[in-house]
């Protein structure tokens, strides 16, 4: 199969799930918006998605985009060191032109699963997990209540920070990530290169913006109130 | 005249592709500016020579700029630090009096020292046989004008084609891959009507290759293009996706 015993099949894998993570992530971003607006219109959003067939079949499939991508990468990073070689450089110097998220893309990779570990604990567990399991008192709150979990989540300035840390390492992620996966399925050129580079650039920092806002007002609402 | 310089030279040594490998550290003194990177490494060698000692082991042939032979990574970059120039086009100049100069070879998998600052570089050879080029089919010669070319095509294949196969886009990578030099022989083909017919197997093929011989995967840090002695673009990486992912669809 291409896909898995060819270099540029790997990396179309990896492209892929990535650009549907990525389309996932633009999907979770617009929903968190939605309770800056009004609680009660997030709160149907998270009933609308509990514990729904289709919710489930969607968790199910986003899961398994997360996992191959991780495994993908995992095994691509094994088999880049290997081609390396045995000896390492004495002196490397950076490229002007390199991108420092382009090299540690595993690092933040990492770094990202780290918070979604986190996040999976803040949130998923109390909230779609309690539905699954009929347990619904397993957060303080009603499994559907998702703002009382945000306000009550970013009220503590710990998780304010690190969720901020984990918004940056991720979008350091999606600025390499995202030109990377056209350039991987070959819709790329001269011209194109720079203008994906660019959307890529103001894309990412939407998305990422996009959740921080939320993080930030949940966290000052939570000073004055 | 430019002013004489010394500096300290660092060089790897390493007897064979299974031997433990070292640096050897040797003082240089009043070196021209004017003389290349290589003919201060000429210098070393006849001193070490009349030493008795045995002389430093590296690549080289035209000394032009053009064939691709001479290699060296130099302080950090495949090649020195000029861009869009080979070693042997680097002159004692760039560097400062007192400067450590570290010289070491390619280190990649796909290339194995052979010798000190020589590398084995046939894996390039290798994949070149497995498609890099268009089958003779011989008839009655083409009318100049028959088949034409459009200007833009045209100067994008004699870009590709300006790759001279030195191997500094493996140097460079960090995950040891060869796309750099095999997107720019697919794309010289791959651009002209000529190259068209045979374009899907020999993207395939190349490619296998390059995974067979154990270069590692692209993913698209750019330092290749940066160190590129002849400034190939990584579109043509972004070509040779587009080829390989339309060929293996059509399987």
């Amino acid at each position: 199969m291409w896909l898995s015993n060819s270099s540029i099949g790997r990396k179309v894998v990896m492209s892929v799930t990535g650009i549907a993570l990525v389309l996932f992530l633009t999907f979770h971003m617009s929903m968190n918006l939605v309770a800056l607006f009004s609680e009660d219109a997030y709160n149907m959003v998270c009933e609308f998605l509990g514990a729904n067939w289709y919710a489930l079949v969607a968790t199910v499939a986003l899961a398994a985009l997360f996992v191959i991508h991780i495994i993908y990468a995992f095994w691509l990073t094994m088999m880049n060191r290997n081609a390396r070689g045995s000896e390492r450089y004495a002196v490397t110097q950076k490229p002007k032109n390199v991108e420092w998220a382009s090299q540690n893309m595993l690092v933040l990779g990492i770094i990202v699963i780290l918070g979604l570990i986190l996040h999976f604990a803040n949130f998923w567990y109390k909230m779609q997990f309690a539905e699954i399991i009929g347990d619904h008192f397993l957060g303080e709150y009603g499994p559907t209540n998702g703002a009382a979990y945000i306000a009550s989540t970013f009220s503590q300035p710990v998780y304010v920070i690190v969720y901020l840390i984990w918004l940056i390492a991720l979008w350091f992620h999606l600025t390499h990530g995202f030109w990377s996966a056209l350039q991987t399925l070959g819709w790329s050129n001269k011209i194109w290169f720079e203008r994906w580079k660019l959307i890529g650039n103001v894309y990412s920092t939407l998305v990422v913006l996009g959740f921080a806002v939320v993080v930030v007002i949940y966290f000052f609402k939570s000073l004055c109130c | 005249m430019d002013k004489n310089i010394s500096f300290t030279l660092k060089v790897w040594r390493q007897n064979g592709p299974k031997e433990k490998g070292h640096f050897d550290t040797f003082q240089m003194k009043d070196i021209p500016g004017d003389t290349s990177f290589l003919e201060m490494l000429d210098i070393l060698n006849e001193q070490l020579i009349e030493e008795g000692k045995e002389p430093i082991v590296f690549d080289h042939d035209c000394r032009e700029g053009i064939c691709g032979m001479c290699s060296l990574y130099i302080n950090g970059h495949p090649h020195g630090p000029a861009t869009g120039a080979t070693t042997c086009q680097i002159y004692m100049r760039r560097f400062n009096d007192g400067d450590t100069i570290t010289v070491e070879p390619w280190r990649s998998a796909g290339f194995p020292v052979i010798k000190d600052l020589m590398v084995d570089r046939s894996a390039y050879d290798k994949i070149m046989q497995a498609g890099g080029y268009v089958s003779v089919r011989t008839g009655a010669p083409q009318d100049a004008n028959a088949i034409l070319i459009p200007k833009q095509n045209a100067d994008e294949a004699m870009d590709a084609a300006s790759c001279i196969g030195c191997g500094a886009c493996v140097a460079a990578c960090k995950n040891g891959s060869a796309m750099l030099f095999v997107s720019a022989k697919v794309s010289q083909l791959a651009l002209l009507p000529q190259g068209r017919p045979e374009a899907a197997r020999r993207a395939k093929a190349m490619l296998a290759k390059m995974d067979e011989l154990g270069f590692g995967n692209c993913t698209n840090t750019r330092a290749c293009e940066a160190e590129c002695p002849k400034n190939i673009s990584i579109s043509n990486i972004a070509r040779l996706n587009r080829e390989f992912i339309k060929a293996k669809l059509k399987d």
